[in-house]
């Protein structure tokens, strides 16, 4: 232990850290191609990128998660097997989760000593108390030793989890999203110590981010990934946010055009006045969202993911409660009670569909009569005709290709698009739907089956059906919706109708500017 | 062997496995007790299974078991883990005889009579396992917890009335309520000591399973149980459900408690706190939750259950021994709960190779 100590006190420079044509596919989806990046020492490196870019597989496989495909990572110039986050840590990197890692019942002292990698049988606390005091003198942050985490505030947590990697003696600190728990002054309180650290060269910091204020505001250098491609790298004193957004969101073609019919008839069928939600740790997460969405329209909402939106989709399927606000379908209250499901022929395609949707060890049969198995055909008085459920299913299996050995196998064994047809099998077979609520309904599928769903979507919106579309791929919102809102921080910040949207502005919308 | 074949057997195979293993598990304490491992599980098998008039103890100790491992086997279909059946079984024993008592005393017939005991009965059970899904679904107490501490109180409850406001002051040794006239009480199937509660408690279990497998009752509390997340997305009345059925699972047991006094004590006393409600617990798990399979199990356990005496008598063990059984069966079956999918006789087979087509060249 006593390198560690001497090693805080002498600080030496950070390594290089290099990644060069790193690749990695899972199966057949490639996940990162030919991805190369560069930590110069002592700089603050952004990681910029959408949701499934990419970011996240690429520091797992610099700190040893995952296995790179090809490709090389290389600290000091050398090129190094990293097989463990254990084997990361002897080359001084070291992570910093999205969520916090610290046991709440512990003290930070303890919690400290825990995180070593060469934890002794036996602690010494009083030659612990006095090595961590030390240390505590020289950190950029101070936090009282004997205090339990489960007393202290989320900034606090966060300035530990770093505070853990600057004692595990790490140069290179790698953080997820590290601001997405804080309030905007905890970020700013955090980063702005980091950036004095690495300011005064004891550190490099590499970033994963998707908040352009902090890029521009913390940040040395940025790399962006799009599509586990390389997009585009610089300074960000020479880059502007629309340049940055540029990169990451890409060129923007037109939208691809597609069939859309003109609905005349066009009435309210969703309305929501003020709608405010609580996120599960109780600050808000939806503020004071009002909308309509008509017959015979698309109405998307872009944003970055932990906005509200997923709030938002779970308050109007019925998973959440509101906090205040109302929602009104065909001008009446709605409360997500099965019978206003039923009688205003609401829909819903949640994301994650085997997590929110589906029961995984019931039969495809089963899962497919969760929104009839209380009505005629399916059941009378009361009493299920499994016939019926299972002539059903069949049909839908047949309609909707899901592709399963039988309406007997259970959800949960089906493929992840097998699993999302057999619920949009379930959604959208009902004639006479008024109201489809999509969340992410693409997210993870290949590009057959987004292809399928697109189509699904548009034609329910062809025959009349309000469609709100929730989603993070902004290349969805523009080919499906007609209208389009900006969600940020849980707020309506922009609304447009697409086809005169402005890619620049939404950009800026959905970073927050 | 289809997968479904394989997984039905393997349905079957483990929980017989866990008792064959519990049984050597037992064997190994017997023979450190000073007995002959063989010639107890001959003695429980003679005193169980081996002759008419020891089945029908059998019999009689299994009624109660069937309706109580309800307690358990129903809320579980709703992902609940509830083992208050003591409680309710308590509770409803308690009830039945204040119901009883009241109906005969107004004068009732004996049908009207037994019809208010069981219906008191129930009514107090379940209620009483209500409360515990109340308090998990608004205010998210663990339902386990909860059950097991409200155990505690249904039995206190029950000491404070037989020795207080319902006490027979000719119940001397042990503090009784009054006791239910004979004519009220429950009789036996024709030819045979074994009382109508056997008849109840397959009824009970057969409309558990119709209940749950071919309702939309039960089809709705499935799918709430399997996924909490799902059955909000199609508008399920979750917290509706979870009272429903916690109240069922305890007016199950609550009937248990009224056979018990209505059938075989004849008036409410510490007896009623026999251990039918753990029992139940683990008949219900062996049976994983299946109400028809717990009819089975429930038969088995009271044949274990009706042998403590012998034991006692030929083999010089305690009397308790049967609870040592009892408790190292209930290991055995909660571990063998973690070996589902996991032991590679059972796995699904992966599709075989298809044999190479000429057209499959690239891959």
């Amino acid at each position: 232990m006593e390198t560690t100590a001497v090693a805080v006190q002498t600080k030496p420079a950070p390594p290089e850290l290099e990644v060069v044509n790193l690749t990695k596919r899972f199966g057949t989806f490639t996940a990162l191609d030919q991805v190369s990046l560069k930590v110069t020492p002592g700089s603050f490196h952004a990681l910029l990128g959408e949701n499934g870019a990419g970011k996240s597989t690429l520091v797992k496989c610099i700190m040893g998660f995952y296995k790179p495909t090809s490709g090389d990572v290389l600290v000091d110039k050398h090129s190094r097997t990293i097989d463990s986050p254990k084997d990361a840590h002897h080359f001084g990197l070291g992570m910093v989760y999205q969520h916090f890692t610290s046991v709440p019942a512990m003290t930070v002292a303890e919690n400290l000593v825990l995180s070593r990698y060469d934890s002794p049988q036996w602690i010494n606390w009083k030659a612990e108390y006095d090595r961590l005091d030390a240390f505590m003198a020289t950190s950029p942050f101070q936090i009282d030793l004997r205090t339990p985490i489960a007393q202290l505030a989320a900034g606090q947590k966060q300035k530990l989890e770093i505070l853990k990697q600057l004692y595990l003696n790490s140069r290179v600190l790698i953080l997820d999203e590290p601001t997405s728990v804080l309030t905007p002054d905890e970020a700013d309180e955090v980063l702005g110590l980091l950036r004095e650290e690495v300011t005064a060269g004891h550190l490099s910091v590499l970033m994963i981010s998707h908040k352009f204020r902090e890029v521009m505001a913390f940040t040395d250098e940025v790399t962006v990934l799009r599509k586990g491609q390389l997009a585009g790298h610089g300074y960000v004193r020479d880059l502007t946010v629309d340049a940055m957004a540029h990169m990451m969101l890409g060129e923007k073609k037109e939208a691809t055009p597609v069939e859309k019919v003109t609905v005349t008839d066009m009435r309210p069928v969703l309305e929501l006045r003020n709608l405010c939600a609580d996120r599960d740790n109780g600050l808000p997460a939806v503020r004071s969202a009002s909308l309509v969405v008509s017959t015979g329209e698309i109405v998307g909402i872009a944003g970055v993911s932990g906005n509200g939106q997923r709030e938002l989709v779970e308050v109007l399927a019925g998973q959440r409660p509101r906090h205040s606000g109302e929602i009104l379908v065909n001008g009446e209250p709605y409360q997500s009670t099965r019978r206003e499901m039923a009688r205003h022929q609401v829909y819903t395609l949640p994301e994650e569909p085997l997590r929110n949707a589906c029961v995984p060890h019931m039969s495809v049969a089963e899962n497919m009569a969760l929104r009839t198995f209380d009505k005629p055909p399916q059941a009378k008085r009361g009493l299920l005709s499994l016939l019926n459920i299972r002539r059903m299913a069949e049909e839908l299996v047949k309609v909707f290709s899901v592709k399963t050995p039988s309406v007997d196998t259970p959800v949960g064994n089906l493929s992840g698009g097998n699993v999302q047809r057999t619920v949009l099998a379930r959604e959208l077979s009902s004639t006479d739907i008024n109201l489809l609520i999509a969340a992410n309904p693409c997210f993870g599928l290949d590009f057959s089956a987004v292809d399928y769903i697109h189509s699904q979507i548009l034609a329910a919106r062809n025959r009349g059906v309000a469609v709100l579309l929730v989603s993070e791929d902004l290349d969805e919102l523009l080919k499906l919706s007609d209208r389009i809102f900006v969600i940020s921080d849980g707020e309506l910040v922009y609304e447009s109708p697409t086809a005169s949207a402005d890619i620049k502005t939404l950009g800026q919308k959905m970073a927050g500017h | 062997m289809t997968d479904r074949w394989r997984s039905s057997l393997e349905k079957i195979c483990i929980p017989i496995g866990a008792l064959v293993a519990a049984l050597a598990l037992f064997g190994l304490f017997c023979a450190l007790a000073g007995a002959n491992p063989f010639g107890v599980y001959y003695s429980i098998y003679r005193a169980a299974f081996g002759s008419w008039s020891s089945f029908q103890n059998t019999l009689i100790q299994a009624s109660p078991l069937m309706l109580s491992a309800l307690c358990t086997a129903l809320p579980a279909r709703l992902g609940l883990v509830i083992i208050g059946n003591e409680g309710a079984l308590v509770m409803g024993g308690l009830a039945a005889v204040a119901g009883g008592l009241t109906l005969s005393g107004a004068g009732a017939p004996v049908l009207g009579v037994q019809l208010g005991m069981a219906l008191a009965g129930m009514a107090a059970g379940g209620i009483w396992i209500a409360i515990v899904g109340a308090l998990r679904h608004y205010r998210a107490v663990n339902e386990t917890i909860s059950s097991l501490l409200m155990n505690y109180i249904a039995i206190a409850f029950l000491n404070h009335m037989v020795n207080g406001p319902m006490k027979d002051p000719s119940s001397l040794n042990k503090p009784s309520s009054y006791p239910i006239p004979e004519i009220d009480m429950l009789g036996t199937l024709p030819g045979s000591r074994v009382h109508y509660g056997l008849v109840l408690g397959l009824i009970a279990c057969g409309l558990a399973y119709f209940l749950i497998q071919r309702t939309t009752f039960g089809f709705a509390a499935r799918t709430a149980g399997g996924n909490v997340r799902a059955a909000r997305v199609a508008g399920l009345p979750v917290g509706k459900l979870t009272l429903a059925i916690c109240f069922l699972g305890g007016a199950c047991a609550g009937l248990a408690g009224m056979v018990e006094v209505a059938a075989v004590h004849g008036r409410a006393n510490e007896s009623l706190n026999a251990n039918y409600g753990y029992g139940g617990v683990l008949v219900a798990f062996i049976a994983r939750h299946n109400p028809l399979a717990a009819s089975l199990v429930a038969l088995l356990l009271g044949g274990i259950l009706a042998s403590g005496g012998i034991l006692q008598r030929s083999h010089g063990l305690p009397d308790a021994t049967v609870m040592v059984f009892q408790g190292i069966v209930f290991l055995s079956v909660l571990y063998s709960d973690s070996l589902y999918g996991k032991l590679p006789i059972f796995k699904p087979r992966p599709a075989r190779p298809r044999p190479p087509v000429a057209t499959a060249t690239a891959v």
